[in-house]
């Protein structure tokens, strides 16, 4: 079953009780980061930090993510650590190029062989917060076999543009959609930019709600309390469900006839609407609302 | 030494005779012969009205090695045992029993009056701060005696504690002692705790900052129980009576936590219309009835009652129609205390009415669920809300034990790890309530069954929270902060605890310096 990443929660990595209690709110990501939310002071700690994290807590089935420093400012030292710690994505930021990737994944790799990991284990993300990121996102997208999403950064992007962020977002709405199609063009994931007003729970619904209809996959956030209202948005309703649920009978029954061509209620099933079954039953599964296997 | 049933160690110089050590958590119903109050009648013309706390003190013919007693309605906001106090100082009154039904912070003072011997002796429900600290040092030579809220209304009644003189701080009160806290200055709503300390005291001040024309009604102490009254400037501030234990948490663990107790509430039998439940202190436990109010309204269900230490989030579900009545022995909050003065179906009851295990049934035995926090719990589900992981005594016994043995499922709410400290451990440092009554551990990685309640393991086989064994649990929890050096005590005992029916079940010592 593919991943889902409806949630990707940002934890502040010299921040001790936050590292340890990081899985048990559902996100289905968290990122640790090194980057922005640490000082220069706190840098070398903050590494440590999550190293001793990802190595001593159990996280799960809680996909972890370590954003990392440029590779000028420390992000080599993060990426020895990390990838040493067994992380399972090492995002980068303030991407822009293809190269930057490739640089990176360069670091990553030779890691991998000294420390003895299987080379391409560690995955990569890539955010783009700049004009030059978005219109290299195409490139960006599929710079590398260990890319596994690119993810929007709109504070500095909105910065870059002479603009700032508002609750309708049309600033945002050329970097959103190149993101989405790049990341659909490389085969990969789509995430979202935080939404940073923590108190405001309606606004985050309305966001959720437009990025879900534009085709992100998930939105990154910044406080455990904007987790179920970003999966409560993501989960499918019961007629979608219901649908999907036809659809994969139909399917099943289709093959025990030994039958080519599946019909559901007159229409013909082809592959994407089995895709997209597919992901809604993902979507109720991982919102509890149904149990594959026991599908009734 | 004797071990108790729970395995616990009891020198036998702090074995009560008349009722031994921890046996089992069920109630012996051996009758006894309730304690009487010496009453000193007052006739036509006598006047109770007294100008000062220290003409009080004198008349009542306090005298050293008596027992005095104060309630804890004030909490962190009472001006009454600090002032009270100080005058038996100046008085050169020595060796006294101190008997509150509880101690705060604010409450410090004491210190000195220990170290000057003016008081010798201690039963309270807990120590908080500098004071349980300085007595976990070894400050006294006499063990403080910890009795739950339920217990201590018990041992009055039996006469284990007996009241020479009860100084009762009061809200609002006429000049013959009419009683009540729900109106005044400094309103603390419910005054049940001091209602038992009225009702077996041989005598009686009320201590008052808001003297009202004769009569004062609602009556939550009658004249009938009162020997003198003393108006003063002040008997405390409001804003400490209600600070701090009821704020609503934002914090998203404790949210977390509470939405997994609120999981088993409606998932257990007991979630049905004329259900009864209590919550707590704390913020976990607090924050369950947020979400329980929300499965209340989507399924239509209301409770018959809610019990205990009251908060304004019960007085909205009351307003709301949730729930029926409140049974309110202490009001946490400015709201619960207007509440109980402007809802009669908001009712005060005394302590021996809300857990008294000594009483022909208190309110407790009613309760259908209640959910309680805890500093740690054990692998054979005891729990201590006493003693830090340090071993000093900052907490208190309060109505946990009571309730979680008489309620039909006791539901305790903590966090897997706080800082870098297991709650979940191999052994408590210091059990107040007995594994045997603990029947849901609920924390933010999942849940856990009391083994001894198979009812509630087949019911709960497909709630939607992770279940854990206690000891899986406690492995998770060790795996992060890896397993606690055991605390250092010396022999001496700073503490003796009492389960509800007054047997020993542990006994807190010096912490090694």
């Amino acid at each position: 079953m593919e991943r889902l990443r409806r949630t990707m929660m940002f934890v502040p990595a010299s921040n001790a009780g936050m590292l340890r209690d990081a899985y048990i709110y559902g996100a289905d990501s968290i990122m640790f980061d090194l980057e922005d939310s640490i000082s220069l002071k706190e840098k070398d700690t903050s590494r440590f930090l999550v190293y001793q994290a990802v190595k001593t807590i159990d996280y799960g089935k809680t996909e972890t993510v370590v954003r990392i420093n440029g590779l000028d400012a420390g992000g080599r030292d993060d990426i020895e650590a990390l990838v040493r710690a067994g992380i399972d994505v090492i995002r980068l930021p303030k991407t822009e190029t293809a190269q930057d990737i490739l640089d990176v994944e360069s670091v990553i790799e030779a890691v991998e062989k000294k420390a003895g990991r299987e080379i391409g284990s560690t995955k990569m993300m890539a955010a783009i917060e700049s004009a030059e990121g978005v219109l290299n996102a195409v490139e960006i997208a599929k710079a590398s076999e260990r890319l596994i999403g690119i993810a929007l950064g709109a504070e500095d992007y909105v910065t870059n543009m002479h603009t700032k962020r508002s609750p309708e977002g049309q600033e945002l709405f050329f970097a959103r959609s190149m993101i989405l199609h790049a990341a659909r063009n490389a085969g990969i994931a789509a995430l979202d930019t935080v939404y940073s007003d923590v108190n405001n729970e309606e606004g985050l619904r309305h966001e959720v709600e437009v990025i879900k209809q534009l085709g992100f996959d998930g939105k990154s956030v910044i406080n455990p309390r904007q987790i179920p209202i970003v999966n409560s948005v993501f989960a499918p309703n019961e007629s979608e469900i219901e649908n999907a649920l036809n659809v994969i009978r139909a399917i099943e029954e289709a093959e025990e006839k030994g039958s080519g061509v599946i019909a559901l209620n007159g229409k013909m099933i082809d592959k994407p609407i089995v895709e997209r079954a597919e992901r809604v039953l993902n979507l109720a599964e991982a919102a509890g609302l149904i149990k594959r296997g026991a599908q009734e | 030494m004797a071990e108790n049933k729970i395995g616990r160690q009891i020198p036998e110089s702090v074995v009560n005779k008349r009722y031994g050590t921890f046996s089992g958590a069920s109630i012996k119903e051996d009758t006894y012969q309730r304690a009487s109050a010496e009453v000193a009648p007052v006739s036509p013309g006598s006047n109770k009205l007294l100008s000062s706390v220290r003409e009080a003190i004198e008349k009542t013919g306090l005298k050293d090695g008596m027992t005095i007693s104060f309630h804890h309605h004030f909490r962190e906001g009472d001006a009454v045992i600090n002032l009270v106090m100080e005058e038996i100082a100046k008085m050169g009154i020595k060796n006294l029993s101190i008997a509150p039904s509880s101690i705060a912070n604010v409450h410090e003072p004491l210190i000195d009056h220990i170290k000057n011997g003016v008081v010798t002796h201690i039963t309270s429900s807990g120590l908080r701060d500098n004071l349980g600290a300085a007595i976990s040092r070894g400050l006294m030579n006499e063990p403080v005696i910890i009795r739950s809220h339920g217990g201590r209304a018990r041992a009055i009644e039996a006469g284990d504690i007996h009241i020479d003189v009860a100084f009762i701080g009061a809200p609002s009160s006429d000049d013959y002692g009419n009683v009540n806290g729900s109106h005044g200055k400094a309103t603390c709503g419910s005054l049940g705790y001091a209602q038992v300390d009225a009702k077996y005291a041989d005598k009686v001040v009320v201590i008052t900052d808001n003297l009202v024309p004769y009569p004062n009604t609602p009556i939550s102490i009658p004249q009938t129980q009162v020997d003198y009254v003393v108006e003063i400037d002040s008997i405390g501030n409001p804003d400490g009576i209600a600070k701090g234990a009821t704020r609503v948490t934002k914090n998203p663990k404790d949210l977390l936590i509470a939405q997994n107790a609120n999981k088993v509430i409606t998932h257990s039998p007991y979630f049905k219309n004329g259900f009864s439940f209590q919550t707590g202190t704390g913020g976990a436990a607090l924050a369950v009835a947020r979400f329980l109010r929300q499965d209340m309204l989507k399924k239509n269900i209301k409770a018959s009652f809610a019990l205990g230490g009251i908060t304004q989030q019960m007085v909205e579900m009351l307003n709301e129609g949730l729930v029926e009545k409140i049974i309110d022995v202490q009001s946490f909050d400015k709201g619960s205390a207007r509440s109980i003065k402007e809802n009669e179906q908001h009712y005060e009851i005394s302590a021996d009415f809300y857990a008294s295990a000594g009483t022909k049934g208190p309110a407790v035995n009613k309760l259908d669920i209640v959910i309680l926090s805890a500093l740690e719990i054990d692998t054979n589900f005891n729990v201590n809300v006493l003693t830090g992981s340090d071993g000093v005594i900052r907490g208190a016994s309060g109505g946990h034990c009571d309730t979680a043995a008489a309620s039909k499922m006791s539901i305790i709410v903590t966090p897997l790890i706080r800082g870098r400290i297991p709650s979940v451990v191999d052994k408590v440092n210091t059990v107040v309530t007995p594994g045997e009554s603990v029947d849901v551990v609920v924390t933010e990685v999942g849940i856990c069954i009391n083994p001894l309640r198979k009812d509630l393991m087949d019911i709960f086989k497909n709630i939607p929270v992770p279940q854990f064994t206690i000891e899986e649990l406690k492995e998770k929890a060790y795996a992060v902060v890896g397993t606690p050096d055991p605390i250092e005590y010396e022999d001496k005992v700073v503490a003796v605890v009492e389960y509800r029916d007054g047997s020993i079940i542990d006994v807190v010592q010096k912490v090694k310096e």
